[in-house]
Parts: C-alpha cells; structure tokens; sequence
C-alpha cells in the first residue's frame, strides 16, 4: 500500500467519523418538536382518509342530504339559520388557536403568568367548541333521530306532489323537484314518510336517506371532537406544570408549550377541512 | 422563534384571528349568497362556489400552518419532509371520487326497469327479417 493511499483512506475515515458522530441538527429542530409534527401528518392522513371516503360514498348516492339543510337550527329553538351555528363554532375554535399562539410567545419570553393565562383562554375557547358540538349532536340525535344506522334526511330523484303534511314544513297538495330534500319526523316516537305521488303516476312515500351519511357525521366529527377533548385534557395537564414552574428549570423558552401548541393548531386545521366537506361543500 | 420580536408577534396574532374570521364569514356567505338564501333567485354556477370554499379553505390551511404553526420559519428539509407527502392525496382523492361516481352510475343501472332495453339497439321488424336472412344465406 503506498503512501499517498493511505493518506487518502485516513482522509475518508476522518470524515465519516465528522460526519456520523452526530451533533449536528440538519432541521434545527428539537426531537419532540420534530416527532409531534411527524405525529401530526400521520395524523391528518388518518382524517384525509376519512374526508375521501365521505366524498367517494357522497358521489355514489342520489339522494345525499344537503348540509344547508341539515345544518340549519341555532339554539333558542331558531331553524332556518343554514350554517349560522358551525360558523360561530369555527371562530371560537379560530380565536382558541390565536390565544395559544400568545400563551407559546409569552413562553417564549419566560413570562411565567402570561403563559398560564392564555392557556387558561385557549381551555375555554376550546371547552366553548366542544359545548357547541354537544349542543349540535344533542340536535340531530334528540330532535331530528339521526342515527347510525338510520338517517331520516334525503331528497328526492324526481318530482312530485305531496298527499299529506307532517305538522312541519311540508302541506298536502305541496310539489317538489328532483334534488328537493326533505327530513322525515317522528310523531309520537313512530316514523311518519309523508305520501306522495310521483310525476309518473304511482303512489310512494318518503323513503329514509344513505345511512352512511349519519354514521360518517357522527364518526368524522366524533373522531375530531376526540382530539379537542384530549387535547383539553393535555392543555389542562400542561398549565398546571407551567403554574408549578416545572419548565421555569428547563429554560429553553417554554418549549413544551410549543410543542403542545402545535397538536392544538393542528386540531384547528382538521377543523378547516371537516368544515369545508361537510358544511360548505 | 426569533425570526420576529414580541410586540411583531403580537400583531401577527391579532392580524391572523381576524384574516381566519374573516375568511370563514367570507365562505359563509359566498355559499348561502351562490345557493339563492340570500337574495332570493339569484345563484352562483356551482363550479365557482366549489373552486371558492376549496381555495379558501386551503389559503386558511396555509395561514396556519405557516404562522400559527411556524412553519413558515422552518428549515426547508424540515418543511418539505412534511409537506411532500401530502402529495399522495392528490390522487387519492380523484380516485377515490372518481370510484365513488361510478358506484353511483352502478346503483342506478341496476335500479333502472329500463336496463335490458339500454344496453341495445331497438329494431323494427324489417331489420329484425333482414338480420335472419343473413344469418340463413351464411348458413
């Protein structure tokens, strides 16, 4: 082995060794930051896997309820009011992501007090959220009697003329076109389809809607509600450390605070899109 | 953080709660606006209200991830390591959908009385005699 090859091998050895001993931070990121975003994505497939399916099985139905519709009561007993209600609880959730990004600055600057009282904002703008979402599903399950399995909101794929009322918004002798939707009631706790005759003649009565659109609500929501809930209680768990002064040792600007902001805006996000499939769209 | 100073920061706060409400009244009233619940009669084509409430959802998406969530400030390995993937979505998505019109266009075949009479041509007895007597003279 020559000289001049040895020399070279050393060379190769020396920089592996600079290169593989570590210390360096190719994203400048701490590992629990890192692995909460990397939790984060794998996460958010997790919902875009449940968006698509509501899309795909949407598509696959005629008779898909219209979220205008569905989602049109306000408490105080107001109907009427078509996505009124879910665009109150969209800011609540906005403005509960807003006073985290000041309890995360004020971390920032090891304001101790600062950090602990938009945490304690953040809880309520997010206890606030899921309030209204009880409030929501308490709607549709006790008024309206969607289930899992059963969903009484429809429309129809052709026209018509009805032959009864059902004591709410339909009269007899109503017409409707195809694409009208409808919601079946109950009177004294038995279904009551409404009659009608159709354009080619025949006697029908209302028939119930795609069931998955209820048990896909109740998941989808459910499922996000979930991650409001837990990351209540993480947030809980969190100001109480903060209050006790655990990350005042720490002194790296309250970084557990980010991290858990982080989970808490991305809750905020999924939000974004749960409300864009099944309200706005 | 370090990319701003506080009292920036602050106003960055303030400047995104109202972007991200005003985006959302913005989607609000562009729906109930194109579907004719505001005034009465008048409907926007449904192409331009899924185009809008899709673009401001995800400009929403964008605000807050890059600001609320920093990732504007972030290395580029970083920021790509995490958006990149979401890539996979994009057809996802169209298959998924494209699948889901299909099942549709299945479930009405099979609902359809007409079924049998669609999938051929309707002959008139002339044609119906000149077919058979093709089919004898290639006997």
């Amino acid at each position: 082995m020559s000289e001049e090859t040895t020399i070279q091998k050393t060379e190769i050895a020396e920089a592996q060794d600079a290169a593989w001993s570590g210390g360096k931070e190719p994203f400048k990121a701490s590992y629990g930051k890192l692995m909460m975003w990397y939790f984060i994505m794998s996460d958010a497939f997790t919902f875009a896997g449940f968006l698509i399916a509501y899309g795909a099985l949407r598509f696959s139905v005629p008779t898909w309820p219209e979220p205008d519709f569905v989602f049109q009561s306000f408490p105080g007993g107001i109907t009427g009011w078509p996505l009124i209600f879910v665009t109150l609880m969209t800011f609540v959730l906005i403005a509960s992501s807003a006073t985290m990004v000041r309890a995360v600055q004020e971390g920032q600057r090891e304001n101790k007090k600062g950090v602990v009282f938009w945490l304690l904002m953040t809880i309520v703008g997010g206890s606030l959220f899921l309030g209204c979402q009880a409030w929501e599903w308490n709607q549709l399950i006790v008024k309206e009697n969607m289930t899992l399995s059963v969903n009484p909101f429809s429309r129809h794929v052709d026209a018509g003329t009805y032959l009864a009322g059902d004591g709410y918004s339909i009269e007899a002798g109503d017409t409707f076109e195809p694409g009208d939707y409808y919601l079946i009631h109950k009177v004294d706790g038995e279904w009551n389809p409404i009659p009608y005759q159709a354009e080619d003649g025949s006697i029908r009565v209302q028939e119930f809607g795609p069931p998955a659109f209820g048990s896909l609500f109740y998941f989808i929501t459910g499922f996000h509600g979930f991650h409001v809930l837990t990351g209540l209680i993480i947030l809980l768990i969190i100001t109480i450390q903060v209050a006790n002064g655990v990350y005042v040792k720490r002194k790296n600007g309250y970084e557990m605070v980010e991290k858990v902001g982080l989970y808490w805006h991305f809750v905020d996000l999924v939000w974004v899109f749960v409300f864009l499939v099944f309200y706005l769209l | 953080m370090g990319h701003v100073n506080y009292e920036e920061g602050k106003k960055i706060v303030l400047k995104g709660l109202l972007l991200l409400a005003f985006v959302t009244v913005a989607e609000v009233f562009i729906a109930l606006l194109g579907k004719g619940y505001v005034n009465s009669g008048f409907y926007l084509p449904r192409w331009f209200i899924y185009l809008a409430m899709v673009g401001l959802s995800l400009y929403k998406a964008y605000f807050i991830m890059g600001e609320f969530m920093h990732l504007r400030y972030e290395v580029k390995g970083l920021v790509s390591s995490i958006l990149l993937p979401f890539l996979l979505l994009v057809w996802a998505i169209i298959a998924l959908l494209w699948d889901g019109s299909h099942w549709g266009q299945q479930r009405e075949d099979v609902k359809s009385p007409y079924q049998i009479e669609r999938q051929g041509t309707i002959l008139d007895e002339s044609e119906i005699e000149d077919i058979l007597d093709t089919r004898e003279m290639l006997d």
